[in-house]
């Protein structure tokens, strides 16, 4: 089944184009990464899943439901940006979340607090820039959502907080209820967590394949075979 | 990264990992393996990589998956002996068709052989694979 389908999707920003005319689907139960340079049209993609922004032209469906202001009851989104209240602690921020998302699971807050090792009494605007990075992933993997969204979850974090968020993707997903797309430049680096990739540039989908078929066929890594669908990282 | 090399697929070497574990003894026949989720959060790999490669291992008949409770090296010592013969022969298997396309005759690579096993017991305590 597929959990996110384009048909025939063009978003203009202000008469530029950032998605030309896209169809693609995506199977559910598995963790996507969407790659491409800057500028290629993957987070606007990711934003129209999330039903943030919307089409100028054809529909993006997510379970078969148009993504649209409403499809956050089923879509946890995954900012770039810092998306709480500085003057919250971090209880406080779970407390916040748990009041606004039906499928936000406390004890899965928690659990998650003590993986990212975050003291629940700490204050958000006391925390650094790489406790923030943890806080973010904790409130969104604490949801049951059907579809987690991230919009590059290890820019700008340092080696010790990507390890930690990779190793909190590995062990707190559920794929057999929950599917992962996320925008990524750290490919390498994110690789061994992937099924699949989606490669964008100037706004189309190239191409979308396994990752084991792109080392079994090509015998060549995800980082190699990028260079040869889309040219260069940047 | 987590090492992997660039161009097998992850779940064909975390197989490969499970069988070096199983034939050197660091896991034995009935040992349960880690659980699909432990393994993913250790190797920082995708449980469904982790699952495709269980379900190879269990093709393979060396573990099982016993419902409910998790997957176990199997019981089966004759098929781990096999694995381990098997193993043996396709590095041996590796090793000479690289000597014979350096032109090394049958001779030269039993001597050869002699002489790093022979003269120098303290060889095999450097391990090369970990």
């Amino acid at each position: 089944m597929s959990i996110v389908k384009f048909a025939n999707v063009t978003k203009k920003y202000y008469g530029k184009v950032a998605l030309d005319n896209v169809n693609f689907e995506l199977p559910a139960g598995k963790v996507v990464g969407l790659i491409g340079p800057n500028g290629s049209g993957k987070s606007t993609a990711l934003k129209l899943m999330a039903g943030l922004i919307r089409a100028n032209r054809g529909a993006v469906t997510v379970c078969g439901k148009p993504a649209g202001r409403r499809i956050s009851d089923e879509v946890a989104f995954l900012s770039e940006l810092d998306t709480f209240y500085s003057f919250f602690t971090v209880k406080e921020s779970i407390n916040f979340y748990h009041g606004q998302y039906k499928d936000f699971d406390l004890a899965k807050a928690e659990q998650m607090l003590k993986f990212m090792q975050l003291k629940p009494e700490a204050r958000v605007k006391d925390l650094s820039k790489g406790n923030r990075g943890r806080l973010k992933i904790a409130l969104t993997l604490a949801r049951r959502a059907k579809l987690i969204l991230m919009d590059e979850p290890l820019s700008g974090l340092d080696p010790i907080v990507r390890e930690l968020i990779i190793k909190s993707l590995a062990s707190f997903i559920d794929l057999e209820q929950q599917t992962v797309i996320m925008t990524t430049h750290e490919v390498a680096e994110i690789e061994p967590l992937l099924d699949m990739v989606v490669a964008i540039r100037d706004g189309n989908v190239l191409k979308i394949e396994e990752i084991d078929n792109i080392r079994e066929e090509y015998n060549i890594s995800l980082v190699e075979w990028m260079k040869k669908v889309i040219g260069h990282l940047d | 990264m987590t090492g992997f090399n660039e161009t097998q697929p992850i779940y064909y070497q975390l197989v490969q990992k499970v069988i070096l574990q199983i034939v050197r003894g660091d896991l034995k026949a009935g040992d349960k393996l880690p659980s699909v989720r432990e393994m993913g959060g250790q190797f920082k790999v995708n449980p469904n990589t982790v699952q495709r490669a269980y379900a190879d291992l269990e093709r393979l008949t060396v573990v099982e998956t016993r419902r409910g409770l998790g997957t176990f090296v199997t019981e089966d010592r004759a098929r781990l002996t096999q694995l381990r013969e098997q193993l043996k022969h396709e590095k041996i298997d590796t090793f000479i068709k690289d000597m014979q396309q350096m032109g090394f005759n049958n001779q030269e690579i039993k001597d050869g052989l002699d002489e790093h096993l022979g003269d120098s017991p303290n060889k095999e305590d450097k391990n090369v694979n970990c």
